[in-house]
């Protein structure tokens, strides 16, 4: 099946149908390998037992901005290639990215309680995250104000696109400015600087959140699909009873 | 037993409040899915049907 092909959203939904129970297994499977693998990782020499709040942290982190260059793609989609569930992946998707961006952010905060000494310090990679969140809410709240779908579309994509100038900023903050979060220390030039007792459980988690993402953002497209359905047939109706 | 150390508050009101937005994500799609099927079977006993001909709720 091609991409072209996933483009009839019928065809799109019978997918989806068939892949959802064994996405949702896999990734339910993966969580309580991941979650058990964090359970069991040793005390870090610093952090002690806060490196177990990593473990969801970075996932969370990773995914914020992984769902917005979705978006970003899907906006594309939208925009240049026209494809008809390019901007149902987009809204699907904003409101799961908003969920993940309120995790990393708050567990980050739980983390640097102890650790830094405060919840919160306007630094340069905490300030970007928070802006990335206020972004998806602000995208929700303009697909939520405009009840035409393909209107909402358009001015959505091209919020969306500009909206991606913030994802190189979150990534290379650390390294632009002198900030209190500390670098990255797995995706770095030279190799990750983890110990493998932290660095599995830490991919395992989050290889189980990217599945949840697919998972939650397939049940959501398919939903939005449905939830367009509802919409033509309701004018269909509309206008039958006019006629 | 597991010890979390002076700081056990902390790391269990994180992966509390993961779980907690995790499952609220997930009764939300769920029951956004049984509202629409049932609105489209609402719209299938008033007679409406898709231009293919099928029923509003076929998959």
């Amino acid at each position: 099946m091609t991409l072209i092909d996933l483009a009839n959203p019928t065809r799109f939904l019978t997918l989806t149908a068939r892949l959802l129970p064994w996405l949702a297994a896999v990734t339910a499977a993966l969580l309580l390998i991941g979650l058990y693998q964090s359970a069991m990782a040793p005390d870090d020499y610093q952090q002690g037992a806060t490196v177990k709040i990593m473990f969801i942290h970075v996932p969370n982190a990773w995914l914020s901005m992984f769902v917005w260059g979705v978006m970003s793609l899907s906006a594309l989609g939208t925009l240049v290639w026209r494809h008809p569930l390019a901007d149902v992946a987009a809204k699907a998707a904003a409101p799961i990215g908003a969920a993940f961006t309120f995790l990393a952010l708050v567990t980050g905060s739980l983390w640097g309680r102890p650790m830094w000494g405060t919840y919160w310090e306007w630094d340069a990679r905490l300030t970007s995250v928070l802006i990335l969140f206020l972004m998806y809410l602000g995208l929700i709240a303009l697909w939520r104000a405009v009840e035409d779908p393909s209107r909402a579309a358009r001015a959505a994509a091209i919020l969306t696109l500009v909206g991606a100038i913030n994802l190189p900023i979150i990534k290379f903050s650390v390294d632009w400015w002198n900030t209190l979060h500390q670098p990255a220390s797995v995706m770095r030039i030279g190799g990750s600087s983890l110990d493998p007792a932290f660095l599995i459980p830490l991919l395992v988690m989050a290889v189980a959140f990217s599945l949840l993402f697919v998972t939650l953002h397939l049940a959501a497209m398919r939903n939005e699909i449905l939830r367009r359905r509802v919409r033509s047939l309701q004018m269909m109706q509309a206008s039958q009873r006019a006629a | 037993m597991m010890s979390l150390g002076p700081y056990a508050s902390f790391i269990v009101t994180s992966y509390a409040l993961v779980a907690a937005v995790v499952l609220i994500l997930i009764v939300l799609i769920a029951s956004d899915y049984r509202r629409q099927m049932e609105r489209l079977r609402e719209l299938d006993a008033s007679g409406v049907s898709r231009r293919s001909g099928r029923g509003a709720a076929d998959i």
